[in-house]
């Protein structure tokens, strides 16, 4: 399985599908985050794999 | 999804410029873009000093990098807010020491407000504005610490690190409302209308959100990643959003709304800037203000108990 981790939430996801839809299976929005494996940030379209966690980042920010 | 540059695996796709780009190229592009920028707007040159507004966050951070990368003589200010019984400040402020602490020959200075002034923000908006919003509180003192220490320090402008997110959700809203007022000044760049106040710039402008935090974490630059309190729920991060659904659908809408702004303008769109109020020096502080006597920051602070 595949972690997903954004602020104190975390998921769970299959391998084999993208950072982008593993983004929208969380609910959170593709475009409002930005996904970090290993302390490298990935592009949407890196498939998942088996074991990963990935840390989500928000990239908004307001005031 | 390959870098167009190299070929290798991209770390970020930028759709509003049919653009991916490997971790090594995005390092080199950020600043090649931002340097554009300050040419294009002619914000500064390598012989001027420029004060950088820091905040701890990531764009403010990562125009300091950027700035300091280039070459520019360029400075730190962070101002100490005491925000959440300083808790919130203090947390940021180590994030602008560690910034410091990990480049050499990289001066900035703190404005501890409540050391200075006797109160912090929330505690001056909770006393002496009651109903005034925390913000407007902070934007006016913040604007007025700036202004001093650019004038006291000899700079040439002060940096803040807007992109073109900030940019775009301020724009959304003035239109809206129609406040030509507020898009009458709204610039990447601010030029100095009165001795005492200083130039701002804004290096970031043509820079998406996405980028700038992008930027912070392939460039390792360790930033505060809680909101301010007091901007949770701000109407600014919804306007963001609105535009971001516009972005997924349409790539480049944000970018293009911004520079078509800035392009009617230059063409004769008028929104009511030629005339200028007078300005008169605070007969406190010497900054600038447009009804003679006090200005609104040493309104603030009239009749408080500052310790």
């Amino acid at each position: 399985m595949v972690k997903l981790i954004y602020r104190k939430k975390v998921w769970e996801v299959k391998p084999g599908m993208t950072v982008r839809d593993a983004i929208l299976k969380t609910g959170l929005k593709p475009y409002a985050v930005l996904a970090v494996r290993d302390g490298k940030l990935v592009n949407e379209q890196t498939i998942l794999r088996d074991g990963d966690e990935i840390k989500l980042v928000a990239v908004v920010s307001g005031g | 999804m390959k870098c167009r540059k190299c070929g290798r695996t991209a770390v970020i796709n930028m759709r509003q410029h049919k653009l991916a780009l490997c971790q090594e190229h995005f390092l080199e592009w950020i600043p090649e873009r931002v340097q554009r920028t300050i040419h294009k707007y002619r914000m500064f040159t390598p012989q001027d000093k420029i004060l950088v507004a820091v905040s701890g966050g990531k764009d403010s951070l990562g125009l300091w990098d950027v700035l300091l990368q280039l070459g520019y003589q360029a400075d730190g200010l962070y101002i100490k807010l005491g925000i959440a019984e300083g808790a919130y400040s203090d947390e940021s402020l180590g994030y602008v020491e560690r910034f410091v602490s990990e480049r050499e020959g990289v001066h900035f200075q703190v404005v501890d407000v409540k050391a200075t002034y006797g109160l912090s923000v929330p505690e001056v908006a909770r006393t002496k504005r009651r109903g005034r919003k925390v913000c407007s509180v902070c934007g006016l003192i913040k604007r007025h610490i700036m202004n001093r220490v650019a004038y006291e320090g000899g700079y040439a402008c002060i940096a803040t690190g807007h992109n073109l997110d900030d940019e775009v959700a301020v724009l959304m809203q003035n239109v809206l409302r129609w406040q030509v007022g507020y898009l009458a000044r709204q610039a990447p760049v601010l030029p100095a209308t009165h001795p005492r106040l200083a130039r701002k710039v804004k290096p970031l402008v043509h820079l998406y959100e996405r980028e700038t935090a992008a930027y912070a974490l392939v460039r390792g630059i360790d930033y505060i990643y809680d909101e301010c309190p007091y901007a949770v729920g701000a109407t600014t991060i919804f306007y963001k959003d609105l535009l971001n659904q516009l972005e997924e659908h349409s790539p480049g809408a944000k970018l293009s709304f911004y520079l078509s702004f800035l392009q009617a303008r230059k063409e004769g769109l008028s929104f009511g800037d030629e005339g200028r109020p007078d300005l008169h020096d605070c007969v406190q502080c010497g900054q600038p203000t447009t009804a003679p006597g006090l200005c609104a920051f040493c309104r603030l602070w009239e009749g408080l108990d500052q310790g």
